[in-house]
């Protein structure tokens, strides 16, 4: 089996077509400084701007809204430690994702609270008291769950959905990474509302946009915005698509003995599945799906050097160990999935007997 | 009566050894007694109370083994 098998776009999606034909023509037109005065910076500077303009049109927000940034990461500790004033009182859901913990760790100056979630991964937006930030991601990029909408000064990691499901509504800054819809790894997306009070928390730079640094990769962020506009264009039928190959996975895996589905069922992501078996180490199913030609990620850390178990697992309640994500890409296909369906229960049960159970 | 009538000693098993040792282990003890799981293993804190949930068996909790390792109590149900 070839790329069929791939089944880790949450970790990153194959390239949009729609991203390579517009970097490709980017790449041959888009090398100047965009910050110079001559006619190929014009051209870089053109681009640039397209790009801004097609990703704030995708997302429905302002242009002088949206920044590049150099990944999803970067636009996730820019945008929220821009917000946070020192000494703030910051509150999180206990499953963000890692780089909202390690800049909120970085600054110990904040007042940190981490709100609990209930099975399906999801905060209660009547428990969120008293706080001047709320980090609160729009899906979890784990087990998929969306987040409620909530008042007040709100930072939403849309890294995992962004291009997939509109952006929840409420946002102050918002976050997104271009290789998880399908754009080109290496740019991000930094969102800050008209009217928010947001301060560079880094080193100014002199560059086209003052809440980012460095030289722009302009061929990146145009094909970055093609891919989403394409992804948006889109998403009703593939969103549907993978809603309903999703639900034929999960029906697959609650007929395997011993097994726990994780996340919502209905207000997830499309495009990811996450389930956990007993008495399995979710590295032997990689490996052994792995070699059936299925490629998935696992959220366990049996063997891992840390040991440590995801941390989303472990506040939702769920089982941690064994446990494998899989996630779609725009050209998943229904006999794809059966394929995988098929392989599954043989792969968990040779590895349970080897075991002993 | 939670005191355990058995003790699994799981240290130094990597997850999900000390969950697959309580599975095969489980029915050495009376249903109605408690059988414990010493385990340094940081996700066994996870997985045995995710275990009992999802085989119908009672967590009672945790508490230390003598040198202070983690010790999970399970009561038998069935």
């Amino acid at each position: 089996m070839g790329d069929g098998g791939y089944l880790d776009s949450a970790s990153s999606e194959p390239l949009h077509p729609a991203a390579r034909e517009a970097m490709l023509a980017a790449l041959d037109q888009g090398y100047a400084d965009p910050r110079r005065l001559h006619a190929p910076a014009r051209n870089a500077r053109l681009i640039l701007d397209n790009a801004r303009e097609a990703m704030a049109e995708a997302l429905g927000v302002r242009r002088d809204e949206v920044s590049f940034t150099s990944s999803g990461t970067e636009a996730v500790h820019r945008g929220l430690l821009g917000l946070l004033r020192p000494g703030a009182t910051v509150a999180h859901s206990a499953v963000e994702h890692s780089a909202v913990l390690h800049a909120l760790a970085w600054r110990p100056d904040l007042r940190v609270r981490s709100l609990p979630v209930d099975a399906t991964g999801r905060i209660d937006p009547e428990q969120v008291g008293e706080h001047d930030v709320l980090a609160l991601q729009d899906a979890n990029h784990e087990v998929g769950t969306v987040q409620p909408e909530v008042g007040g000064v709100v930072f939403r990691d849309a890294c995992a959905s962004m291009g997939r499901l509109p952006l929840r509504e409420g946002w102050a800054v918002a976050a997104g990474s271009a290789h998880k819809w399908g754009g080109p790894a290496g740019v991000g997306v930094l969102l800050v509302r008209k009217g928010t009070t947001w301060r560079n928390p880094f080193p100014a730079d002199d560059r086209v946009d003052e809440r980012v640094s460095g030289f722009e990769n302009v061929p990146a962020a145009l094909g970055a915005a093609a891919a989403l506009q394409a992804v948006v264009a889109e998403r009703d039928e593939v969103n549907a698509r993978q809603h309903a190959l999703v639900d034929r996975i999960r029906a697959a895996v609650a007929g395997i003995p011993d097994t726990e589905v994780v996340g919502d069922p209905v207000e997830r992501l499309p495009h990811l599945v996450t389930f956990s078996f007993l008495y399995v180490d979710g590295e032997a199913v990689v490996d052994a799906l792995n070699r059936r030609g299925f490629s998935v990620a696992s959220g366990s850390a049996c063997t891992a050097s840390t040991l440590e178990p995801s941390h989303v697992l472990a506040a939702m309640g769920a089982l941690t160990h064994g446990n494998v994500r899989v996630s779609l890409t725009r050209d998943t296909t229904a006999d794809e999935v059966d394929a995988f369906c098929a392989a599954l229960p043989e792969v968990v049960a040779g590895i349970r007997q080897d075991a002993g159970l | 009566m939670t005191a355990p009538v058995a003790e699994l000693d799981c240290r130094g098993m990597p997850c999900p050894r000390p969950v697959i040792e309580l599975a095969k282990r489980i029915a050495e003890v009376e249903v109605g007694e408690v059988l414990a799981v010493v385990a340094d293993d940081p996700a066994a804190a996870y997985d045995v109370p995710a275990w009992c949930r999802m085989r119908a068996q009672e967590y009672v909790g945790a508490d230390q083994a003598e040198d202070g390792v983690a010790r999970y109590l399970v009561r038998r149900l069935s």
